[in-house]
């Protein structure tokens, strides 16, 4: 039940209120418990209310991470 | 990432997960504390990747397999006394109460509705005014706020025929509880959840329990990496509180949506399947808000309620027993003829172990 997608925000519509976009598909969502949120911005959705704002910057130290331990893990697998 | 470098890390991960566990004597056990990690793990098939001796059992992060049946008596007798609708998530509907499921009181003319999200129970009120409307307050931390922002706009709007029956939960206080349970190494914590209240908030595992925790998202690399944190912690016995989803996850949580949750709710007793009643972990209607609690303003009396004795969702959600070792389990119990709720949630344990096998 506690289930979150990152949608982006595309537009605010009224006050704590907003559009998100996910793979074309468009929705209005309540933003009021994320002040902080920006067009642009990946939005966690839950329930029809944005929860929080992603951190983008943290989403590609992950990703970096991850591509590292897949080099070291094709490298060592052909070795 | 391209599926061929997802697969080349989930292995480099398992491999070292592997490796200190292939070092440890005995075994470790950790409990996945939310329903959403479960149902990962189990879609993913995670737990063939992991050793003998590393086991993940279930917690009591799955609002509607904690909610005590009295909850769904309560809701049909609010509907049936009071000629009220209830508006509830979807996946309350056919939770079995003692004499029928939400969905049968609708087969038998009772008027339910399902919604996506609480906000639109404000638009039902609306359209079935002057008849009351009873959104069922099931959910945890991450669904709280969504709640209590509902409310504040109700009150803003003067809307009179919008009331809750609140059965919400908080996970501090049955997770003190398990942390004491000696057979439990550490704790797989949940991702939304720790959102509201902050990764910094479980800092009471480490110094009352010496048990490590692990923030996790829900993707099955972040799952991996976060077991291969917690795996690391506890064979060492280095017991830490580590956020691996930061991407989402702040230390002190967000404040905002707490405030909104402090305004409109006040920490109260709550009922929880398995664990009984629990002080101060549940959340009531305060102040202003009281004039939208049901069980105040829509008043019913509903007898005890009974669990059959054989159904395990007590132990399952405790991390006492699997799925698997229920003799209901796939036989009388079944998504479409639930005896109990953790084979009727999307998140429910039984529902996992049903969908995807105990492996």
């Amino acid at each position: 039940m506690c289930l979150a997608i990152p949608m982006q925000l595309i537009e605010i519509t009224g006050e704590g209120l907003g559009k998100v976009n996910s793979g074309g598909v468009k929705t209005d969502v309540n933003i009021m418990m994320i002040p902080h949120a920006r067009i642009g911005d990946y939005l966690i959705i839950h329930a029809g209310f944005g929860i929080e704002v992603l951190d983008k910057e943290e989403a590609e130290i992950r990703l970096d991470l991850f591509k590292e331990l897949a080099a070291a893990t094709a490298q060592e697998e052909e070795a | 990432m391209n599926p061929g470098e997802e697969s080349l890390t989930a292995r480099a991960l398992a491999r070292s997960i592997d490796e200190i566990c292939s070092r440890h004597p005995g075994a470790l056990r950790f409990m996945e504390v939310c329903g959403t990690h479960t149902m990962a793990i189990h879609a993913a098939g995670l737990k063939k990747l992991l050793p003998k001796n590393l086991q993940l059992v279930s917690g009591p992060g799955c609002p509607v397999c904690v909610t005590e049946k009295g909850f769904i008596d309560r809701a049909i007798l609010t509907g049936e006394k009071h000629r009220a609708c209830i508006v509830t998530f979807g996946d309350l509907v056919r939770v079995p109460g003692s004499s029928g499921s939400l969905a049968t009181f609708r087969a038998e003319g009772g008027r339910v509705r399902v919604v996506y999200s609480p906000a639109d129970a404000i638009g039902v009120a609306a359209e079935e005014a002057p008849r009351p409307v009873v959104f069922l307050g099931v959910g945890f931390e991450t669904t709280a706020p969504t709640i209590a922002v509902t409310l504040k706009m109700a009150l803003s709007k003067g809307i009179e025929n919008l009331f809750v029956l609140p059965a919400f939960k908080t996970i501090h206080q049955p997770l003190k509880i398990l942390a004491a349970k000696e057979d439990l190494h550490g704790f797989l914590l949940p991702g939304h959840v720790s959102a509201i209240i902050g990764s910094d908030s479980y800092g009471y595992l480490v110094d009352e329990f010496q048990k490590p925790g692990v923030v996790a998202g829900f993707e099955p690399l972040d799952i991996l990496l976060a077991l291969r944190d917690l795996v690391q912690m506890a064979a060492a016995h280095q017991p830490k509180i580590v956020n691996d989803y930061k991407r989402v996850v702040r230390g002190q949580g967000n404040s905002a949506a707490r405030s909104i949750v402090d305004e409109v709710f006040e920490p109260t007793d709550a009922l929880w399947r398995g664990l009984g009643n629990i002080p101060g972990s549940g959340l009531a209607l305060r102040g202003t808000y009281a004039k939208f609690d049901a069980t105040v303003q829509l008043p019913v009396e509903a007898a005890p309620a009974k669990d059959d004795p054989r159904c395990l969702c007590a132990a399952i959600l405790t991390g006492g027993k699997t799925p698997d070792k229920c003799g209901l389990f796939g036989k009388e119990c079944t998504p479409e003829e639930p005896v109990g709720p953790c084979m009727v949630s999307s998140e429910g344990t039984c529902a996992a172990y049903y969908k995807y096998g105990a492996g």
